[in-house]
């Protein structure tokens, strides 16, 4: 026993190894069973996966690092849910990859954003949101009516979800997984989203949030 | 959770808190063969490490929170048991909103021997808040904005009347609808509701689909989902007839316009009578309400100017409302369908 702390202390290779272990029991406690819970795995009943548009608007959601001020995660507090709607549930986002939940509240909370504005009111607020809301911070974003998609690599993305929540899908009658997509929808894919705008795409997907859980 | 899993929590969790208390242990014993505060035998740029022991408020406290993880975890729970408290925040895993209705009112009931932090919270709140909606609910929207302009001239803290509190509630309630409006509704409509371009002024007395209590209800609660108008470029042969249409929907509400233009416009606007009338007057007027507006009253839900009135003309226009009454409920509709109301009122 004498010192044996030493050998710890005098090898960076080994103190690595055991701080690694340390560090990791509590996510091994508390995120790896939740990958094999029905509780955590099976899909609301009304979720449905995002279309072409919506999928290409979630990406540009992405990118513009929506999710930096705007979370998708309503806590079961009265004074979210009264303002929100109903507290976010784990079957909406089985086939979240990745999930946006999000962690920082600048803007609104938008998990369920859909179909409490008009489209036109999207457009205008992405453009300039001073426009509506005077007292807003957050920045514009008229590019998105400017930039077309080209739908190159719509297809493909779909097939990568199809991949992605194999295991997560809804069954069909006789327990068996239906794809997200069927392949005339990943053949139709660059297609229903070509020539449209970024601000079509993003709009389309902020619209679709929150109808899961009916 | 299956029974592995909940093998799995609860062997990491213990195995750790046990875990951590033998370190402690070890830690505090002296096993490096050196006497307390003598030197460990090595110096680092003059500095000597010394045999001192972990100071005793420090492993104190460590102990402290292992005891602490032990209380914890009797009171709420571990794995599949939820503990001594039957405490939860929420019911998770729920698939429909229908489930999550039927667990809150099994966990509700007394013997149900769980706790369901957020359900517990919200029944507060309905026992709290539910009658004072209730009996909003029960006034008439035209009866709660009757307050509007009645000044409080009474001790508001002494005997009341009833007609002294029902004043009191009405106004009361027209504040509720205000501050209901200005989270939900404000949104577009403004929080003075005056609206913005393509966003109706709603303190004004120029109604899409009515300003009748009813009609006001009916529209924030099922929302308006128009049809909208078409683009009309093509159907009016193009650039010129789009020109000559806007002329002459500009010179209805008596601004001035080239005349000419405006004479070949109203031949053209036969087209446009069907949703906005024979003079412009707009599909409420004509009994209809699909939400054409009214042309002839020089207010402009989409601007005015002679390039705006084109621009709808030619592209078409649709404005939304969306339905709240699965967002808010009826009792708050009410409310805010009163203040509404309230803004048109003198």
């Amino acid at each position: 026993m004498k010192n044996s702390h030493e050998k710890v202390e005098k090898n960076v290779g080994l103190f690595f190894l055991f701080t690694a272990f340390a560090i990791s029991i509590g996510g091994l406690v508390e995120i790896t069973p939740l990958f094999f819970q029905k509780e955590t795995t099976t899909p609301v009943d009304n979720l449905k996966p995002y279309t072409a548009l919506q999928m290409e608007g979630r990406d540009i959601y992405i990118r513009e690092g929506c999710n930096n001020c705007h979370s998708q995660m309503i806590r079961p507090l009265r004074a979210e849910t009264e303002r929100y709607g109903h507290y976010s549930v784990a079957g909406e986002h089985v086939w979240e990859h990745p999930f946006l939940w999000g962690s920082k509240r600048t803007g609104p909370d938008l998990a369920r954003v859909g179909g409490r504005y008009s489209d036109d009111w999207h457009i205008a607020h992405l453009i300039d949101p001073r426009s509506v809301v005077p007292e807003s911070n957050m920045p514009g974003f008229k590019w998105l009516a400017e930039n077309t998609l080209d739908g190159e690599l719509t297809a493909k993305k779909l097939e990568t979800f199809n991949w992605l929540t194999r295991n997560r899908s809804h069954k069909d009658e006789n327990g068996n997984p239906i794809p997200l997509y069927s392949q005339a929808e990943i053949d139709g894919a660059a297609e229903a989203v070509k020539g449209k705008t970024e601000m079509e795409a993003l709009v389309a997907y902020l619209q679709s949030l929150g109808h899961a859980l009916k | 959770m299956s029974s592995f899993w909940n093998i799995w929590v609860w062997v990491l969790s213990l195995g750790t808190l046990v875990g951590c208390f033998f370190l402690l242990r070890m830690c505090l014993k002296n096993f490096a063969g050196v006497e307390e505060g003598e030197s460990m035998g090595h110096t680092f740029d003059g500095i000597e490490e010394l045999n001192n022991p972990l100071p005793k408020w420090w492993s104190t406290f460590f102990l402290l929170t292992i005891v602490w993880a032990f209380g914890y975890i009797a009171l709420y729970g571990l794995g599949n048991w939820t503990g001594l408290l039957g405490w939860k925040s929420s019911n998770q895993g729920i698939l429909n909103i229908a489930e999550s209705k039927a667990k809150t009112l099994e966990y509700l009931e007394k013997d149900s021997g769980v706790l369901v932090q957020y359900d517990r919270e919200m029944a507060a709140a309905e026992a709290k808040y539910g009658p004072i909606f209730a009996a909003y609910a029960q006034r008439s929207i035209e009866d709660l904005a009757s307050a509007k302009n009645v000044e409080i001239d009474f001790d508001t803290k002494g005997e009341l009347t009833a007609e002294q509190s029902d004043l009191l509630q009405a106004k009361e309630a027209l504040k509720v609808g205000q501050r209901l409006f200005i989270q939900n509704c404000a949104q577009c409509h403004g929080s003075d509701a005056h609206g913005t371009t393509g966003f109706p002024n709603l303190a004004d007395k120029d109604w899409l689909y009515g300003g009748t209590p009813e009609a006001i209800k009916h529209t924030v609660m099922e929302g308006r989902i128009a049809t909208g108008m078409m683009a009309w470029e093509s159907a009016l042969g193009g650039d010129q007839g789009v020109k000559e249409v806007a002329a002459y929907v500009i010179s209805l509400s008596g601004r001035s316009i080239d005349p000419e233009l405006a004479k070949a416009g109203k031949a053209k606007f036969a087209m446009c009578a069907a949703c906005h009338g024979p003079n412009g007057e707009g599909s409420l007027a004509m009994g209809t309400p699909m939400g054409a507006p009214n042309l002839s009253d020089n207010i402009w839900l989409y601007g005015g100017s002679k390039r705006a009135v084109e621009e709808s003309i030619r592209n078409g226009r649709a404005g939304i409302m969306p339905p709240w009454k699965d967002i808010l409920g009826e009792e708050k509709v009410h409310v805010i369908s009163a203040y509404v109301y309230s803004l048109s009122q003198d």
